[in-house]
């Protein structure tokens, strides 16, 4: 009964701060900042008042969950929100792609310029999408592996919507011009703080269940799970010392400028993609591929190896965003060492994964998950092989400012992430609701074909404009004046942007293909399909024809 | 001669005294991977490393925090004007930050200093050029081209591809306290003045008034324009305050001068 009246207290008092702020409120997107905030605080305090068992509350005792299953209510929505953010994200994507074709798709609204919407696509893909998918497979990763259920199941909860609502912020920020003009660090100052209250809270579920596990050994997929977070909230908190020009409004300068400031972003910016996108997604491979393939993770020592040299080695490579910049040149050259030091340990679990398939190989024919999950591993190859080699500063003088960066993102993003959360929510959803399998096979075939196909429009059409544009900027006359005004090296991109934007179709397409599969699975409908196999032997066949005698 | 693997290794004469743990080659790592905050602070302890090192020296390194001639904080317009250039997220496309190439340097201007954005909170570099670097683009064009530009980009540059931002020439600008912004950067590093904080919202107004009395302005913010920027007298416009902010940049640095050259001399290897 305590514990009830302490956790309506507290979402009372969340409550009223933000009733408090909202009426004291300097500018409008702080005023419906504290608004979406209140509202978050009155469903929190209406559904711990109406989910109370009170009889038992009232006995004075808990409500016992049952402990000889999983905890995976949390992992179920996450799913599904895993889904919904993937296809807000690439939609947001196209439209912006398609912005850069036409420009009259901005509207001429203050909400709808492509200044605002490029920081919803990114982080609606990486934190909304990317993020969801990280949290709702530890969740069941760490329960697996532990063979435990979840410590702390109520704070666990928080971390969960509570990390929406960070989303929701962010998103809403965005559209309405809140923001602390860093990339990917867009979100203000307040939003900032409240993912830090998150974070923590996620620290303490995912080392509270690793500290109650009935198996001897924490499983590699944990470490990386572990470093991720940790590694995230440093970084986190180091980009983001911000202060606010009032505490009632959304403004805030951050503490670092200039050069000092630049490296201190794109620390924070690299290790983004170093922790979020691949420590925390290679946890996701070191567990759903195995469990796919039915094969036991390829080489124990490798995983050692790479995990302590992947974790020690990103954080280095930073500077290669700076290069040629007021960056001191020694930092730069350390930068690009360290980015293509970096190429090993990165294949190191590229091929740790790719290996474990040995002996099931077969199944790529057969299995379209599994098919998934390779071309997963294979984009992580491809882009940490052309990372290091865009670290390289002579490289970098040509596709940095570029659309080669763009591209190169794309393939990891779409590839890697993309794919092998796709193949994790193949996965999850016929185990989480009991199903036999995925409602339709045939349509994951799909998906894996459109993602490819559009993946390889996206990043060709990438490639060529980002080099297209590197020489014409670069490009002398035998006058010895610059050939190309900026404006022509625009036009020349327009193709490349619509090639683009038809990859970005493909891909979308996919994704809504998937969204009806999980649907109609969760819905318990199996699709009448044939299977997917190979054609079939006839020994009777396959023989020689013998010329019989004429009669 | 037989070929031992390396996992089968028998142990030499120095080699530590194996327990039952590490008679595997790996087996110290098991002790880390049964022991959570033995993982945790091994992991972490990693991770900061890099980042000390790269991150520290530039706070004390001469060249990262020297001062050089003409830089000056911005004057609360101009600053008001940055705040729309981040929150319209112009950082996107544009950089400003000129790499010393040849090219570069031609169109765009002498390539940037460190100094050039030690009161850049944040900075504004960019990873992205889809329009052309911004770093020195003030006074290359006149404020009727910028606000014809912003208004319309296609009506001047057919082939741009930027957003249209008429909005900015219809929306009154509204800093709210117009100090506290020069406060609150004051805190983090930015040296102005008590007078400045104290003036900041007769500045504000007045530098893009022509009629005002901006002697003591451009007398504390040196090199400071002051005029209607946005063909709107009557009125002062968030269009002002993003003009005033583009026509500043690049411009507080005499980048020929000698103090400048010898600054430069500094920084090696660009």
């Amino acid at each position: 009964m305590e514990s009830l009246v302490a956790r309506a207290g507290w979402w009372l008092a969340a409550l009223l701060v933000a009733v408090f702020m909202f009426a004291n409120a300097q500018d409008a997107p702080f005023a419906v900042h504290m608004a979406v905030f209140a509202l978050a605080a009155l469903a929190g305090l209406v559904l711990s008042l109406r989910n109370t068992d009170y009889k038992l509350a009232a006995a004075g005792k808990k409500p016992a969950a049952d402990q000889g299953r999983y905890d995976d209510d949390l992992i179920r929505a996450g799913v599904i929100l895993t889904t919904f953010w993937g296809c807000v994200g690439f939609l947001v994507g196209l439209y912006i792609a398609l912005q850069l074709a036409f420009p009259a798709l901005n509207l001429g609204f203050e909400y709808t310029t492509f200044g605002r919407l490029r920081p919803l696509h990114t982080s609606a893909v990486i934190f909304a999408f990317g993020g969801t998918a990280l949290i709702a497979t530890s969740f069941y990763i760490v329960q697996r592996t532990c063979r435990a259920r979840l410590a702390l199941p109520g704070v666990a909860k928080f971390v969960f919507w509570g990390y929406q609502l960070f989303i929701v912020l962010a998103a809403t920020g965005y559209v309405l011009g809140v923001s602390q003009g860093k990339e990917y660090a867009e979100p203000e100052w307040y939003v900032d703080l409240w993912l830090t209250i998150v974070w923590v809270a996620y620290l303490a579920v995912f080392v509270g269940t690793i500290m109650k596990r009935k198996e001897p050994h924490i499983y590699v997929a944990n470490w990386f799970f572990l470093s991720f977070i940790l590694t995230v909230a440093m970084l986190h908190l180091v980009n983001n010392v911000n202060l606010p020009v009032s505490l009632f409004g959304s403004l805030s300068y951050p503490l670092w400028a200039g050069v000092q400031g630049a490296l201190v972003q794109w620390w924070y910016g690299h290790n983004a993609v170093g922790f979020f996108l691949t420590a925390g997604f290679l946890a996701m491979m070191y567990y759903f591929v195995p469990k796919q393939a039915e094969r036991p993770i390829f080489s124990y020592r490798l995983s050692i190896v790479h995990f302590w040299a992947l974790i020690f080695l990103y954080i280095w490579a930073g500077p290669h965003h700076l290069h040629y910049t007021a960056l001191p040149d020694w930092a730069q050259t350390l930068g690009m060492v360290f980015s293509i030091m970096l190429w090993m340990p990165s294949w190191g679990g590229m091929i740790n994964g790719l290996m474990t398939l040995n002996g099931a190989w077969d199944k790529v024919r057969t299995d379209p998950i599994i098919r998934m999950m390779v071309m997963s591993i294979a984009f992580y190859g491809m882009s940490t092989f052309e990372g290091p080699m865009m670290s390289i500063k002579s490289v970098n003088s040509l596709s940095h400012y570029t659309d080669w960066t763009i591209g190169h993102v794309h393939s990891g993003a779409l590839g890697w992430n993309g794919m092998i959360t796709f193949s994790a929510i193949y996965f999850l959803v016929p185990r989480l609701w009991g199903r036999e399998r995925m409602y339709s096979q045939r349509m994951i075939n799909w998906h894996f074909w459109l993602a490819t196909i559009g993946i390889v429009f996206y990043a060709a059409s990438m490639w060529v404009a980002g080099i297209t544009q590197g020489l014409m900027w670069r490009e002398y006359g035998a006058d010895n004046y610059l050939v190309n005004s900026f404006a022509e090296t625009v036009a020349a991109l327009h193709p490349m942007y619509l090639a683009r934007a038809f990859g970005g179709i493909l891909y979308l397409s996919g994704a809504l293909i998937m969204a009806y599969n999980v649907w109609m699975t969760v819905a318990g409908k199996l699709r009448q399909e044939l299977p997917m196999r190979q054609a079939e032997y006839n020994p009777d066949a396959d023989r020689p024809l013998v010329a019989t005698p004429a009669e | 001669m037989p070929t031992v693997r390396w996992s089968q290794r028998l142990p030499n004469k120095g080699d530590r005294k194996m327990t039952t743990e590490t008679k595997e080659p790996w087996g110290r790592h098991k002790k880390i991977e049964r022991n959570v905050a033995l993982l945790g602070v091994l992991a972490f302890g990693v991770v900061t490393i890099g980042g000390i090192v790269e991150i520290a020296p530039l706070f004390w390194i001469d060249n990262t925090i020297e001062k050089v001639e003409g830089m000056r904080p911005y004057t609360p317009l101009e600053q008001a004007g940055r705040d729309i250039y981040i929150r319209e997220g112009c950082y996107v496309c544009h950089s400003q930050m000129i790499r010393p190439f040849r090219d570069e340097v031609e169109r765009y201007g002498h390539y940037s200093l460190a100094a050039e954005s030690m009161y850049d909170h944040p900075f504004q570099w960019g990873s992205k050029r889809t329009g052309p670097d911004l770093a020195r683009v003030g006074l290359k064009y006149s404020d009727e081209w910028h606000v014809q530009h912003l208004k319309n980009p296609q009506s001047v540059v057919p082939e741009s591809v930027m957003p249209q931002y008429a909005f900015l020439a219809e929306k009154d600008l509204k800093v709210g306290n117009p100090g506290a912004r020069l406060t609150a950067l004051y805190r983090v590093g930015v040296p102005y003045t008590a007078t400045d904080i104290k003036m900041a919202e007769a500045d504000l107004k007045s530098q893009a008034d022509p009629m005002a009395d901006n002697a003591d302005l451009q007398k504390r913010y040196p090199k400071s324009q002051v005029r209607d920027f946005d063909g709107q007298p009557d009125r002062l416009t968030e269009m002002d305050a993003l003009v005033a902010y583009l026509q500043v940049l690049g411009t507080m640095v005499d980048v020929n001068a000698p103090a400048a050259q010898e600054a430069l001399k500094q920084e090696r290897g660009r």
